[in-house]
């Protein structure tokens, strides 16, 4: 990652920053991992107490979104990055994006956890949770791609994708189901594909966030996505 | 593994004694703080009195040790034997100095990745309340725990000690077992009560329909209503049923059965059974017995219990009409293989290990149409347990599904 260039000093402290970063984006990572696990916890356990904490920590999140952009501008403005390195900055200050994203989509299951708490109980809908399940791994995989910089991890997070599409998919159709027996559901069950969908998105940004991790590892996009093109281009502008 | 040259710096040896020596006591008065702290505070007492000595025996030449440069320093140095130290240990344990990880054992490289040497601490571990214990001033030494670190059901316990000012001892505890136990009975609570308390739900609520005078005077409902209690009524039967005969067999798992059972006419009296009550076609089930030494050491009402769950689960999972096949056969290790084929949707691959878990089902929804408890294969898995044999579930997607048990005969056990 160092040019040849550049002298041992000025490299030194230039790493310290983008390791700084780096260590930054996990830390949101780690956040935001707790906010969709506990999210799913308090779903699950229908309770609000813990729902309601999620929707607070959130402004921490928030929080740590604009300090690693403040970090980022500072890199690139005091050390003018370049190539790989400038790769980097700009990937970890887009990842920060998408974890706030991601961490809002968290919340907006929490706000609906008390909702559900008067309704029909989701126990019948057991695909949820492992929805909720495989995204959380997916979270958790992607992060641990990013700090590794391993992009076969990173790989192996965008397969999942499908299946929790399907999964999706899936609920759907068992939620239209539930619907139609007893239109007495109808609501809980537009509550539960709201949470669904978050989840859904949840994961597709997980996937979006492994691409990015291929992309700075190996300099190639990762093969047989289209989607999510689009962001890597922007990338290489 | 790239073990850099690492000392535990600028410590007093009689400081760091001392307040380890503390920290021990305090640790044993702290009933949280298990053992695996206690043992590496132990070792790194025992090391440090142990280096004192040898620092002291070579005290001119202690600062000629290391060729790093702490040589201004007063004090005689830990050499990079702090990292062997941590290097032997079978738990995951990091050394952390200033935010940064000095030194990773191969246990924590394996748990958090080949990376995190040399990176910020919050490469390697990410939990917001652990971050907290890696960075801020420890005032308590009340463990975090962490979820899902190593895989999905894993769950560890992350100890931080200060060791001096910046340096602190990184240590985590796999509390995967004791969690798992906790969530199976969490869970088989959970399932049970609300096993029970659908079917309840609609009785309650049919009872209640059935107060209205007006439907008891119309007698095409009242009937309908009726026999959709006597449904459920029958489901809760069926559940407590096999909730009394799983905790049996479990009950009686470590004592033999005491019987000889002759395997292919009880097997061939419950197919007949099963085609003279209507829930088979009359040439749906094939019986096909192989066997030479039929004898099993068993319990007569389990192996009923055991072939009534396998055939039941081949018709109601099976396709339509198609064939099931149930094969006798001995094996050359004095066993009994009994397999029930059927020709169904089979069972996606990564459900196969779970089945026999209380209350899995792979379409929840379905079994329950069929009248499905969940149960069926956990008992199944306990008979097969109580009479030391084996169960094994194939299963092709589209194809079908295969279960086989292996049963012990009589001459499998010396008298
Ligand atoms: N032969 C089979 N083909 C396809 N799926 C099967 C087969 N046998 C079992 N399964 C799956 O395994 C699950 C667990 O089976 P199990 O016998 O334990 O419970 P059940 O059949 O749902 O209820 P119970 O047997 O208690 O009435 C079933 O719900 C079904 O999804
Ligand atoms: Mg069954």
């Amino acid at each position: 990652m160092k040019k040849a260039s550049e002298i041992g000093h000025t490299v030194k402290a230039f790493d310290e920053d983008l390791g700084g970063l780096r260590a930054l984006i996990c830390e949101m990572g780690g956040m935001t991992e707790i906010a969709l696990t506990s999210t799913l916890e308090a779903l699950i356990h229908s309770n609000k107490e813990l729902a309601a904490k999620i929707v607070e920590n959130d402004k921490e999140i928030d929080a740590l979104e604009m300090e690693a952009e403040r970090v980022a501008m500072r890199i690139i403005s005091l050390r003018a990055p370049l190539a790989d390195d400038l790769r980097d900055v700009i990937a970890a200050m887009k990842i920060s994006g998408i974890l706030e994203r991601m961490a809002d989509y968290a919340k907006n299951i929490a706000k609906r956890v008390p909702i559900l708490q008067n309704m029909v109980s989701i126990h019948p809908v057991p695909v949820l949770p492992v929805m909720g399940e495989m995204v959380s791994e997916m979270v958790r995989n992607v992060l641990d791609a990013y700090a590794a910089r391993d992009p076969k991890k990173a790989f192996h997070v965008a397969e999942y994708d499908m299946e929790v599409d399907g999964l999706y998919n899936n609920l759907f159709r068992i939620l239209l189901t539930y619907m139609m027996e007893d239109s007495g559901r109808i609501s809980t069950c537009i509550h539960l594909m709201f949470i669904a969908k978050n989840l859904e998105r949840i994961g597709d940004h997980a996937t979006n966030i492994a691409e990015m991790v291929y992309f700075a590892a190996t300099g190639k996009q990762m093969p047989e996505r289209t989607r999510g093109k689009d962001l890597l281009a922007s990338e290489d502008n | 593994m790239a073990r850099k040259d690492c000392v535990i710096k600028s410590v007093p040896v009689y400081l760091s004694g001392l307040s380890l020596l503390a920290l021990f006591i305090i640790a044993v008065s702290h009933v949280s703080v298990g053992w695996p702290i206690l043992s590496v505070l132990m070792l790194i007492i025992v090391w440090g009195w142990w280096f004192k000595n040898i620092s002291e025996a070579t005290a001119p030449f202690s600062d000629t040790n290391n060729g790093s440069g702490f040589s201004d320093q007063p004090y005689p140095y830990f050499p990079a034997t702090a990292a062997d130290v941590i290097m032997a240990m079978d738990e995951p344990v990091l050394l952390v100095n200033d935010g940064q990880v000095e030194v990773a054992n191969r246990a924590a490289e394996n748990l958090l990745g080949m990376h995190i040497e040399g990176g910020d601490v919050r490469m390697a571990i990410r939990h917001p309340a652990a971050i907290r214990l890696l960075t801020e001033p420890l005032d308590n030494m009340s463990p975090v725990l962490l979820a899902g670190l190593g895989g999905l059901n894993r769950r560890w316990e992350l100890y931080a000690y200060a060791l001096n000012e910046e340096q602190r001892l990184i240590l985590l505890r796999d509390q995967s077992t004791a969690h798992l136990t906790e969530q199976v009975r969490i869970d088989f609570v959970a399932n049970t009560s609300h096993e029970l308390r659908t079917p309840l739900a609609t009785l309650s609520g049919f009872i209640e329909t059935l107060e209205d005078d007006d439907v008891i005077k119309d007698r095409d409902t009242r009937h309908h209503f009726l026999g959709i209690m006597a449904r459920e009524a029958k489901r809760m039967q069926n559940l407590v049923d096999d909730l009394m005969s799983l905790s049996r067999i479990e009950a009686g798992k470590f004592s033999l059965p005491n019987e000889i059972v002759v395997l292919s006419p009880l097997v061939a009296e419950i197919v007949s059974n099963i085609q003279a009550s209507g829930q088979a076609k009359p040439s749906q089930i094939t019986l096909k017995n192989q066997l030479s030494s039929d004898n099993i050491q068993g319990d007569r009402t389990e192996v009923t219990q055991l072939l009534y769950n396998i055939i039941g689960n081949a018709l109601k999972y099976g396709r339509k009409d198609g064939q099931i096949m149930v094969n006798l056969e001995n094996t050359d290790d004095h066993r009994i293989k009994l397999s029930i084929k059927d020709e169904g949707d089979g069972i996606p691959f990564h459900h196969i290990p779970r089945l026999t878990e209380r209350f899995y089902r792979v379409d929840n929804s379905r079994s329950r149409a069929l009248g499905g408890t969940g149960l069926g294969l956990a008992i199944v898995k306990q008979i097969v347990e109580h009479h030391r044999g084996e169960l094994v579930i194939d299963s092709i997607a589209g194809k079908g599904t295969t279960v086989t048990v292996f049963l012990p005969t009589t001459d499998f056990f010396p008298d």
